[in-house]
């Protein structure tokens, strides 16, 4: 699929710049130039066809859905259609109210706020053009299952009386909208959505991708294998605390870290840290406790973590 | 007279928003009166899941987008 991108790479390098393929210089400048061109078609095509999608889907009508779904398959659903919701900090106490106040309960809605930031378009993307399609849908999968296990223990440990001061017996009436989008509107919508994210990330993206050219092509094979190859207890939880305050730079760091896994950080660790980085972040943190008392933004905190870094050991183990 | 409800807890686009909606009743010619709505409670109250967020005369007309001003005259009149 990517062929003419590598013809357009193997002749700007080696033919224009006249670096030789065998040189170091002349692979990490390839490396660089293919894998920027194809990421940015990757996340311009992609972003584009899921915003569209979400024009069908907003938040209040994800809400309608799940409001309809019982108990256990809930919590299914508010993590699935989290997936394709988007998540930006300064909505999410609305969000948060119209599924708590339309009486969706506290675990499902946590289902729902665990997945919404974890597995986005910007992250899948990113994943699928640095490590491919199978890591890419491993840390959908382990997102997924772990959004609907924390929402279905935080259901189970009976914390509403944490919510801050809102009323949560006043029932708030499902929000009619005015008028369906036509399409020219949907297309507008997706237009701008993705040059604003793109806007957003392309400095991210070439950094990153940057420095893992030139990881890639400099850096010894095996190298980190001795600090945090698979067989290191500490790897795990390093990288999840390491990638908490990294928050809204995924775009940046899965290639940086995509080149530090060629030297040998053990895949567990790598998908731990992904996790942190968009599943936990200190602004929506900040945000959340508006709404709820500081202990349960801990617990919440806590049991995903918990979760990141039990999913890091798993495939530790497992791929060993 | 219509009031133009703008909801949003005052991210950039939710002034964007703002601007735009005042332009479009503006050239529509019609009479309004523009309103922020920026109370989180009063936002989730109003059943808004997605800021910015904007109703006419209570009626919620759009939520987490920003149209251009053509689209909005369309949606005003």
């Amino acid at each position: 699929m990517f062929k003419p991108v590598q013809l357009f790479a193997d002749w700007l390098v080696h033919g224009v710049f006249g670096l030789g393929r065998e040189t170091l210089a002349g692979g990490a400048v390839n490396f660089f130039v293919f894998d920027t061109i194809k990421i940015f078609l990757l996340l311009a095509a992609i972003i584009y066809a899921v915003s569209v999608m979400r024009t069908f889907l907003p938040p209040s009508r994800v809400r309608d859905i799940i409001l309809k779904k019982k108990r256990f398959t809930a919590h299914l659903w508010a993590a699935g259609l989290g997936i394709v919701t988007p998540f930006c900090t300064c909505s999410a106490i609305p969000l948060f109210l119209g599924f708590i106040q339309t009486g969706i309960p506290l675990g499902v809605t946590f289902s729902f706020l665990v997945a919404s930031p974890m597995i986005n378009e910007v992250a899948l993307v990113m994943l699928f053009g640095m490590f491919g399609f199978k890591i890419a849908a491993l840390y959908a999968a382990s997102g997924f299952v772990l959004a609907v296990l924390s929402g279905l223990l935080i259901g189970r440990l009976r914390l509403e009386g944490l919510l801050e001061g809102f009323d949560q017996t006043k029932r708030v009436q499902n929000a009619v909208l005015g008028a369906e989008m036509a399409w020219s509107e949907r297309r507008a919508y997706a237009k701008d959505y993705t040059l604003d994210i793109l806007k957003k990330v392309w400095p991210y993206v070439l950094i990153g991708i940057g420095v893992g050219a030139w990881i890639h092509g400099y850096v010894p094979q095996d190298l980190l294998a001795r600090w945090a190859g698979a067989d290191k207890w500490y790897a795990v939880p390093l990288a999840t605390l390491v990638g908490i305050p990294l928050y809204s730079n995924a775009a940046g760091i899965i290639p940086l870290v995509s080149a530090l896994t060629e030297k040998g950080v053990a895949l567990g660790t790598t998908l731990a840290f992904m996790m942190a980085v968009t599943g936990l972040s200190l602004p929506e943190f900040m945000i959340l406790r508006r709404v709820m008392k500081t202990k349960l933004l801990f617990i919440f905190f806590g049991i995903v973590g918990a979760g990141i870094m039990f999913t890091g050991f798993l495939f530790n183990f497992v791929m060993r | 007279m219509k009031t133009i409800q703008i909801f949003g807890g005052g991210c950039a686009k939710c002034g964007i928003l703002y601007q735009h909606a005042e332009a479009a009743a503006k050239e529509l010619g019609m009479e309004y009166r523009m309103e922020k709505v920026s109370d989180y409670e009063k936002i989730a109250e109003a059943g808004i899941m997605a800021t910015p967020a904007l109703a006419v005369d209570g009626k919620l007309m759009l939520e987490g987008r920003v149209p251009t001003i053509a689209a909005l005259k369309e949606l005003l009149k």
